[in-house]
């Protein structure tokens, strides 16, 4: 299945340094590093769930941090009285995610364009001022979460539990994506977002597959909201602020759009800069904000597709290279 | 033979301008119809009618037995009445047999598969390469669309209206912007599928119209003047006088 790609070799680095940072943040005893990189795991999974309808379905939503808020506000207000379950709060997450998803998106599917943008903006800005007026679970201060999710065999109370599994949640979305997007499913949805007027020319009812790719993307950015919820052990309207909707756009733009791998790495470099930069300088948005606009404006499909882009000219020259000495004999 | 396809008293008015004037037309089961006439004379209009994108004021449209008039174009693709586009509306970053997959897709009824590959699916990809192969195109097969010259995009488009059998195939000028070997191929193509399939032709390219068409009708300001074989065309004063002037034709 893997070829001999530059691509491969980088999604297996990738991979394998994921997996070694629990050693790491042990052996050189910092423990903030397994915290910023379980940050950085929980927002490539809310990307990557962007992903799937920015991306590939061309469905451009700039309030997708409300499913994130969404699913950390499930946890919280589910903790608040006594329900620490973690199959409860999933289950919870789950079906508020998909319930407001298939509501909003019903509404918001039947525009497209900027207007689809304001739409979803507004959508999730009607949330965020009902949890700030929500005064019994927190209100403008936002909800202190008392006790973490208990999954039975493993609570989420400890770092290197909700480290993994936010490790194991975003491989099994990319493996996931992977297949879908190439799937009857993938195929119509991708369809849609190059040519929606001949898919439905060609008989395709593509309402009901974009709804059916929003819902499925809530679904999953909710997911990310219940661990976020666990990782800061505390949940507020920010959490679904409309910045946090534009940062989760910026990292899958600058990963690559319609790229299986590159949301996760649009989260890791922005991230990773954010915090390099904040280091170095209190005026680290001027520097980001000039390199975020190099890389869009040189990268057809961002930083990953620079790998894609270097694989595909290497395959050529290969081939070209197989005809020439196919020819000489 | 039995009849395909019955146009009877269609009337379309934009504005002030009669598109389509209580035009009747029936073509029978097999037939390659050719329309031909002047720009303006309403003959996309008459395809954006018959494929339903666009709605008549007046009239009826009989396909294939029964009253389609009030169907929305995807209802009528899926009972086989099947166009091409004038202007080339492919998937441009999908591959020639991804293209013609997924219009095979579109006819086999839902696409929610979530898990295997659309291109794993032999029930999808057998009858596409079959089509591409009718069109022409078997060559080009794994390249992306937006590696293929104008001309191969036509026969993309023919491969993607053949991958579904359809009983009829409107075609809104498949030679438009062809180079002559191009259009010729298309020619050979079309020739290679008469009889199997009943065909409503739009061309301007004369040469094609008289070579391939059982009868053509001669269109002008939204009324048929003359419908006959080429020969009767050919041969009829009023089309010359409407259509192609004094000159006689040059063929």
């Amino acid at each position: 299945m893997m070829r001999n790609t530059l691509t491969a070799w980088f999604v297996a680095l990738v991979v394998l340094m994921l997996l070694a940072v629990p050693a790491y943040a042990r052996l050189a005893n910092e423990p903030f590093a397994l915290t910023f990189v379980s940050r950085i795991l929980v927002f490539a999974l809310a990307a990557v769930s962007l992903n799937l309808i920015l991306g590939y379905g061309g469905m451009v939503s700039f309030g997708h941090a409300l499913y994130m808020g969404l699913g950390a506000y499930v946890v919280g207000i589910l903790a608040q009285h006594g329900v620490s379950n973690g199959w409860v709060q999933l289950a919870a997450t789950m079906a508020t995610c998909a319930l407001v998803g298939l509501l909003t998106g019903a509404i918001s599917l039947r525009t497209s364009g900027i207007a689809f943008i304001m739409i979803t903006l507004a959508f999730a800005q009607m949330f965020y001022y009902l949890f700030v007026s929500l005064k019994q679970y927190g209100g403008d201060d936002g909800l202190s979460i008392p006790a973490r999710s208990e999954f039975g065999l493993f609570s989420l109370a400890s770092p290197l539990a909700l480290y993994f599994t936010a490790l194991a949640l975003v491989l099994l979305s990319l493996a996931l994506t992977r297949r879908l997007v190439v799937a009857r499913f993938g195929m119509v949805l991708q369809g849609c977002r190059i040519n929606e007027r001949r898919m439905n020319a060609m008989g395709f009812p593509t309402f009901r597959y974009k709804l059916t790719a929003y819902v499925l993307s809530s679904m999953l950015c909710g997911l990310s909201g219940l661990l976020y919820a666990n990782l800061t052990g505390f949940t507020s309207p920010a959490y679904l602020a409309w910045t946090l909707s534009g940062e989760l756009i910026v990292m899958v733009v600058l990963g690559g759009m319609a790229t299986v791998f590159g949301p996760l790495v649009g989260a890791i470099t922005l991230l990773v800069s954010e915090e390099i930069l904040k280091a170095l300088t209190d005026h680290w948005m001027a520097v980001l904000g000039p390199l975020i606009v190099l890389v869009v404006l040189t990268a057809r499909r961002g930083l990953y597709g620079y790998l894609l882009d270097i694989d595909a000219w290497r395959a050529r020259r290969q081939r070209a290279a197989a005809n020439a000495t196919g020819e000489q004999p | 033979m039995t009849c395909m396809l019955q146009i009877r008293q269609l009337s379309k008015r934009y504005g002030g301008l009669l598109a389509t004037d209580q035009l009747s037309l029936s073509l029978a089961s097999g037939e390659l119809h050719a329309i031909i006439g002047p720009n303006g004379a309403g003959k996309t209009t008459l395809i954006g009618q018959l494929s339903g994108e666009v709605a008549p004021d007046s009239g009826a449209i009989e396909f294939d037995g029964q009253d389609i008039t009030a169907l929305l174009p995807a209802q009528r693709a899926l009972r086989g009445l099947a166009r091409s586009y004038q202007i080339t509306s492919v998937f441009p970053e999908f591959s020639v047999l991804e293209n013609v997959t997924l219009a095979m897709q579109a006819h086999r009824g839902h696409s929610f598969g979530f898990w295997t590959p659309m291109l794993a699916q032999p029930a999808l990809v057998e009858p596409a390469v079959r089509a591409i192969a009718q069109a022409g195109l078997s060559e080009r097969c794994t390249s992306k669309v937006s590696e293929l010259a104008h001309g191969e995009r036509r026969q993309l488009e023919l491969a993607m209206v053949l991958v579904a059998e359809p009983k009829l195939l409107l075609l809104d000028e498949p030679m438009a912007g062809m180079s002559h070997q191009e259009s010729g191929n298309v020619v050979r193509t079309l020739q290679g599928l008469k009889g199997r399939y009943t065909m409503l032709l739009v061309e301007h390219d004369m040469d094609a119209v008289f070579a391939l068409a059982d009868r053509i009708s001669v269109m002008v300001y939204g009324r048929i003047i003359a419908s006959g074989t080429p020969d009767d065309i050919r041969n009829n004063e009023e089309v010359k006088i409407a259509y192609l002037g004094e000159e006689a034709l040059p063929l």
